[in-house]
């Protein structure tokens, strides 16, 4: 009996011992994709923001009310009433669409600034790291400036000066992101400049953009695109808290910040229904969160 | 020492300036001016241009700057269009306020952080670690406004134990009555520095374990407490420079937790000339809070410098 689950045990060993060989020659992109597909939690998380994604995009299909359409009799009922499935608002809109048609705006104000500021921060990071000496400096001091305001003050003062309304709102949350971008960017470039290869590509004749679009590039992009991941769900929280305070998407379009912000006052009648929203803002915040880490313990990077 | 510390703060000037330009800058931009909120649109032009005038509004936009940059620096910041006082009065006593949810929020949030994040790190790869990794995650993912509404909803709405808006009596936080005003909004601002100081303090304790200097000292048979000391004081610097930034952003972004609890703070302050399109009153209010991250960031570099000698460069 004892000697028959040695066997079975030496068995599995060898077997795992055959896989792990098979596994050595599948590259850097592909360890970090079988590291991914044992790893749960973040497939989990990457379902969820996808089921989010698909609601977002296919929300005129999936609602079952006009998001704007108001009653006066039916304000703040509870769940099921004449077929709201989680009951109505402050002015009796049906919650349920009006959370699948907030999703599309809180994506929108949560995820394009982190893109917009890729590209501006990971440009102007890639030249600063690059190019170094007087060009590093000027960028590097102007972030410096930018370092000085706490992020939610910065898009406050952005978003409070110039208006509320979805633009200022991107503007604002990009103007906030852009210096950490630039920073890790130029970080990790000004490392991979001093590598032997961009010497070698130097001296065979490569000129600088050369130089910065196959070599640079391709070993800045995937630290710098999980810093960006990071930022998303920060993104988020922010941008519907602007909404929250009545600084970011204006009434009466569906946004999950404002929504909370509308459902604060109702928590004295229907407490459960303000829940809904903020809910909402965490689990997508959460699974961005569960995404990064996961993506960063996958391609095993440190920063 | 002296020399990093004197050229640390020198430094700050720079950045200073640009703060105002930049806030100055957003006061241009931003639609109309003080005479528009002033004065109905109905209001003849010679009056309008008067007002213009006694504001310094038809100066080049440069020389407005420096009258208000000198006004600034002779700790002069303004007048509410609002209320018609002197910003710097209400400013100091809104600030005040932010303090007394800032600095507890701070206390509490960083050593939950470092106990929890430690933990985690000494126990890696255990279900504790994992609990503790959990608990920060959702500290850092949760959006801190709606667990504040949430709280009050609880413990205000449907238990009734605690006030859910408001400071109560003004002045120092010392009588229950104060205190109980505290709890729910010290406890909702400290959740964002527990999960960043934890995260942090996980990850850089479980960088630092891995030196072969720890193994050394493990090697000659030192004990596991004076091990701790050692690690603990290589951990520090990175973990004492996101504290300050936490507790810069805890005074500068406590707007979102005073707006739910109604807390008379500078958060609230701004909403408020946000809404009042009190500009005077809103730039001096970014104008400060920024200063006062510059200066904790000074401090946060100071004493990283004191511990680590290395990063007196």
């Amino acid at each position: 009996m004892v000697s028959d689950s040695e066997n079975y045990v030496a068995a599995n060993t060898s077997l795992t011992v055959t896989v792990t060989a098979a596994r050595r020659n599948q590259g850097y992109w592909g360890r970090v994709w079988t590291r991914l597909l044992r790893d749960w939690g973040t497939l989990a998380a990457i379902s969820i923001i996808a089921l989010i994604l698909l609601a977002a995009i296919f929300a005129p299909l999936l609602a079952t009310h006009d998001p704007t359409q108001g009653s006066v009799l039916g304000r703040l009922k509870g769940f099921g009433y004449n077929g709201h499935i989680l009951g109505t608002d402050e002015t009796g809109r049906d919650l349920y669409s009006r959370l699948l048609y907030g999703s599309r705006l809180t994506l929108i104000t949560g995820v394009l600034p982190v893109l917009l500021a890729l590209i501006i921060g990971g440009f102007l990071g890639v030249i600063a790291g690059y190019f170094g000496g007087l060009i590093n400096s000027l960028i590097m001091r102007v972030m410096d400036v930018l370092y000085a305001f706490p992020s939610v003050l910065l898009a406050i003062a952005i978003t409070g000066m110039l208006g509320s309304g979805v633009t200022n709102t991107i503007l604002a949350l990009t103007i906030t992101f852009v210096p950490p971008l630039v920073r890790i960017s130029e970080t990790v470039t000004s490392q991979t400049r001093a590598m032997d290869f961009i010497e070698v590509a130097r001296s065979s004749g490569a000129g600088s953009f050369t130089i910065i679009r196959f070599h640079v590039l391709s070993n800045i992009l995937a630290p710098v695109l999980i810093y960006a991941t990071s930022l998303i769900s920060i993104s988020i929280i922010l941008a519907a808290g602007l909404s929250f305070l009545g600084l970011g998407v204006t009434p009466p379009n569906a946004e999950w910040g404002l929504m909370l912000n509308n459902l604060r006052s109702a928590i004295w009648v229907n407490p459960a229904i303000a829940a809904f929203p903020g809910l909402m803002i965490f689990i997508t915040s959460m699974s961005f969160n569960l995404m990064s880490d996961g993506l960063r313990r996958a391609m095993d990077l440190k920063l | 020492m002296w020399f990093f510390i004197l050229r640390r703060i020198l430094y700050a000037v720079p950045v200073l300036l640009g703060v105002s330009i930049i806030v100055f800058t957003l006061v241009q931009l931003s639609p109309g001016d003080v005479v528009d909120i002033l004065i109905p649109p109905e209001a003849p032009e010679e009056v309008a241009d008067a007002l213009r005038k006694q504001y310094g509004l038809n100066e080049p936009v440069y020389i407005q700057y420096f009258i208000w940059l000198g006004h600034l620096l002779q700790g002069d910041l303004g007048t509410s269009i609002f209320s018609g006082q002197p910003v710097g009065g209400e400013l100091a006593s809104a600030l005040l306020n932010t303090l007394k949810l800032a600095v507890p929020a701070a206390i509490l949030g960083m050593t939950s952080g470092i106990i929890l994040g430690s933990l985690a790190a000494f126990h890696n790869g255990t279900w504790l670690d994992r609990l503790f990794s959990a608990a920060a995650i959702t500290g850092v993912s949760l959006p801190h406004y709606w667990v504040g509404i949430v709280l009050v909803v609880a413990f205000a709405v449907i238990w009734n134990v605690l006030p859910g808006q408001g400071m109560g009596p003004d002045g120092f936080p010392a009588t229950w009555e104060q205190i109980r005003h505290l709890i729910l909004p010290v406890f909702t601002m400290s959740l964002i520095p527990m999960g960043v100081v934890s995260r942090l303090v996980r990850a850089t304790v479980l960088e630092v374990i891995g030196r072969d200097f720890v193994t050394t000292l493990h090697a000659k048979g030192l004990l596991n407490r004076r091990v701790l000391m050692h690690v603990s004081k290589n951990a520090a610097p990175a973990v004492l420079a996101l504290m300050g930034l936490q507790f810069g952003y805890l005074l500068g972004g406590s707007v979102l937790v005073e707006t739910v609890f109604n807390w008379p703070g500078s958060g609230n302050l701004m909403v408020l000339a946000v809404f009042r399109r009190d500009v005077p009153v809103l730039s001096a209010t970014i104008v400060v809070l920024a200063a006062i991250f510059v200066v904790i960031n000074i401090v946060v570099d100071i004493l990283q410098a004191l511990i680590d000698p290395r990063l007196r460069r």
